[in-house]
């Protein structure tokens, strides 16, 4: 997938293929993926299935199934002993079932006046019933009816995360092309100006990188009171732009630095001023790093929660959707194939700029963290 | 750039002539009374100053009032959503370029020796700005806030330190914080090591870096929702929607809820989490490092005689020490904050809080402004020990 993950063989072929290694790294494997995967199965199951049986019933197993039901045999004692399809139990071992020789299940269901017997047979299943309505009902903020098992009709309110996903693009867009042009535009400077106060102010930079933001929350909210900009997109924007500079500014001054100091030279000789030279020369030049951190940033804002709990508020017009899905967890936190629809629904973006832009994004990672 | 060229470097001499003291971005004249220039004409020459001179001063005023409308129209419109989502999109992002790219046009108007010293602050400025404003000033704020009491109005000295590391719900936090530390971190770090090694020793090491990164883009409130699903509990009897207790009943075991019995133990469910999201970091930064040890070394142990397990242990790790403490700081800095998986799996019950979420309980539920300012001082003064390592790698970084 990415050229950093391709591994510099041979020099390790004489280990390769080895059973321990490749086993252990196999069930490793499997336990990351089994979340991810339980999650996505369940997102597309029906509400019933998602609260009577497991995700992994999808996949064929033996369970017992229903081969034949008929009425309560007339003339039972409910509370002794009693004779079904030629097996004995009292009541409580046929509710839970009773197994018979011939390896079938004779099963009490419903009440000891009103019943009816079902015989099973232990077979192979599957539960593979899949549908879409539970991204409908997420994405959509209209009501739908839902039939509980006792046969009423009860309305549910949907849970408008298309809303809160445009929000997110509306914060996160802007949120990740601000801070990469003001660092840009300040990483320039650093490495290719001479001034008064470089040195101290990038001191600043570098001290601020691993700052945590939870000092700034609140004289920044007072602040953002004060002027009227909470709930408003450019308070999250300017937040996280903020928030996100320093290792911006950072990792782009260390890329942009590194450029031949012949290229810019000759483009000064050429009667180029700063403004043309970084936008003709170090911008296009710089692109690897400014994909670095523009993934990272993106991923970031997208996947914030603080900020924008602390910003954006109680408003439900503006939230993210990260806020959208913990509220759903709050109130709604029973009905899992509501949350994980949701979930996914919070997820596929990122991933698939995560697998589409892999390659940058590991560099950014390598980038930022050796060398801070 | 191309029009301060023109307006000053015709005759080489810097125009003087300011056209008025009010501006502070006066705009250098073009040059006419050097003797034997023929063009332009004088009086072209003023009114082309004039219409600088209005333009100079009419552009950055029409682009701050069309910005402000912007946000107005953000801030107040009824417009349809979508139409204001595209809106606020090209209004964030263009209105920052057109900020740039007017203030700088201004600068250009300057003579040069002027514009040399003014443009380095114009594109560090705007950045810097909002480092003081958002980071560097805040964190003297909240200290003075932390000094006063619950509603910032008596100075209480350092009693809101005492609170903080006497109090029995911030002690829990501390003591949980450090759970997390130890089993968090040191997991994520131990298991993106081995993840590293092993992967670097399979036939599938592609791939299965993959499925290990891939939590990395997830949301830690996205990842909430996951794992809570897996700790699902249902009553025992009932079939068990949640992976864990559908295992444990596998087994003959009782259904657990996981995140709130066995305390302090619970918390290790909602690290298992963090394990999950942040493994993948380490894993990727160690495996480049170890593809960066020359294969001749490692060769040369194999040769010796020395097996996998050797080699591990006596020549990778510790030819990677560096990546090793660079990736345990950032791991142990990430997890000090830790708050999304906490508030969203627990929000704190069943002795799940930990500094981050003490810091939001008691500013924004209590609203005890000066024990929330104190906590969060708390985790300024946990991280200024990495702060100053930093300092002290950049001041050893040659020619800055």
């Amino acid at each position: 997938m990415t050229t950093l993950f391709e591994s510099k063989e041979p020099r390790r072929a004489r280990a390769r293929g080895n059973l321990w290694v490749n086993g252990t790294l196999a069930v490793i494997c499997l336990l990351w993926l089994v979340p991810t995967i339980g999650l996505l199965v369940s997102s597309f199951r029906t509400r019933e299935d998602v609260l009577n049986t497991g995700w992994w019933t999808v996949l064929p197993h033996r369970a017992w199934e229903t081969v034949r039901e008929s009425p309560l045999p007339t003339g039972l004692n409910p509370d002794g002993m009693m004779t079904i399809e030629g097996v004995q139990g009292t009541f409580t071992d046929f509710r839970n079932g009773v197994v018979t020789p011939t390896g079938t299940r004779v099963l009490w269901v419903g009440n000891k006046r009103l019943g009816t017997i079902q015989v099973q047979a232990r077979q192979w299943v599957t539960n593979a019933h899949f549908t879409l309505e539970n991204y409908r009902d997420v994405l959509t903020g209209k009501q739908y009816q839902i039939r509980q098992p006792d046969g009423s009709i009860q309305t549910e309110q949907g849970a408008d995360l298309s809303n809160a996903f445009l929000n997110s693009l509306v914060v996160t867009i802007p949120a990740t092309v601000i801070p990469i042009l003001l660092a840009a535009f300040a990483a320039y400077a650093f490495a290719w100006m001479r001034f008064p106060g470089r040195r101290p102010f990038f001191v600043l930079v570098v001290a601020l990188l691993v700052v945590p933001l939870q000092i700034a929350l609140v004289p920044i909210l007072r602040d953002y009171q004060r002027l009227q900009m909470t709930g408003t997109f450019l308070g999250v924007w300017l937040a996280h732009t903020g928030f996100g500079l320093p290792l911006a500014t950072y990792l782009l001054y260390n890329y942009i630095s590194t450029l031949p100091r012949d290229l810019l030279e000759s483009a000064f000789i050429d009667g180029a001023g700063h403004w043309t030279i970084f936008m003709r020369l170090i911008l296009p030049l710089s692109v690897p790093a400014l994909a670095s951190f523009a993934i990272f940033q993106f991923l970031w804002v997208w996947n914030d929660y603080l900020v924008a709990l602390i910003f954006i508020g109680s408003k439900p017009e503006v939230q993210v959707l990260t806020m959208r899905l913990a509220d759903l967890i709050g109130s709604r936190g029973n009905d899992w194939q509501l949350l994980t629809a949701g979930a996914f629904i919070s997820m596929i973006l990122p991933l698939m700029v995560f697998f589409a832009l892999q390659r940058y994004f590991v560099q950014g990672l390598l980038a930022g963290s050796v060398k801070g | 750039m191309s029009n301060s060229k023109r307006f000053s470097a015709v005759n080489g001499v810097p125009p003087k002539v300011q056209l008025t003291e009010a501006t502070s971005s006066a705009v250098p004249p073009k040059s006419a009374n050097v003797p034997g220039e023929q063009e332009p004409p004088v009086d072209e020459t003023q009114s082309g100053n004039l219409v600088l001179f209005l333009i100079a001063v009419v552009a950055p005023l029409a682009t701050l009032f069309f910005l402000w409308q912007g946000f107005l129209f953000l801030r107040d419109g009824q417009a349809p959503k979508i139409v204001t989502a595209i809106v606020a999109i090209v209004w964030g992002v263009g209105g920052v370029a057109a900020i740039f790219a007017v203030a700088n046009w201004l600068v250009e108007q300057l003579t040069p020796p002027v514009r040399s010293r003014v443009q380095p602050y114009l594109f560090v400025g705007p950045a810097l700005l909002l480092l003081l404003w958002y980071l560097a000033i805040p964190a003297g704020r909240t200290f003075y806030l932390s000094l006063y009491d619950s509603n910032s109005q008596h100075f209480v000295g350092l009693a809101n330190y005492v609170d903080a590391f006497t109090e029995r719900f911030m002690l829990a936090a501390f003591r949980n914080n450090l759970l997390w530390l130890i089993f968090g971190a040191g997991a994520s770090v131990g298991l993106g090591l081995l993840i590293a090694e092993l992967a670097d020793r399979s036939s599938f090491e592609r791939v299965a870096k993959s499925i290990i990164f891939m939590p990395l883009a997830i949301s830690m409130v996205g990842a909430s929702v996951i794992w809570n699903f897996i700790y699902a509990v249902r009553a025992p009897g009932d079939p068990q929607i949640g992976l864990l207790n559908a295992i444990v009943v596998a087994f003959g075991g009782q259904p657990q809820a996981w995140t709130a019995l066995l305390q302090p133990w619970n918390n290790l469910f909602l690290i298992a989490i963090m394990v999950w999201l942040q493994t993948g970091f380490a894993m990727v930064l160690f495996s480049a490092a170890i593809k960066g040890i020359p294969a001749e070394v490692l060769e040369a142990a194999r040769t010796d005689g020395a097996n996998e397990r050797q080699v591990f242990q006596y020549m990778i790790v510790p030819m990677i020490r560096g990546t090793i403490v660079t990736v345990s700081t950032t791991i142990v800095i990430f997890t000090l904050k830790i708050f999304d998986i906490v508030i969203v799996m627990t929000g704190g019950q069943f002795n799940t809080d930990v500094i981050a979420t003490q810091f939001y309980r008691q500013y924004f539920t209590n609203r005890n402004f000066g024990l929330g300012s104190a906590i969060a001082i708390v985790l300024l003064v946990a991280v200024i020990p990495v702060m100053i390592y930093n300092l002290r790698q950049f001041r050893n970084q040659e020619a800055f």
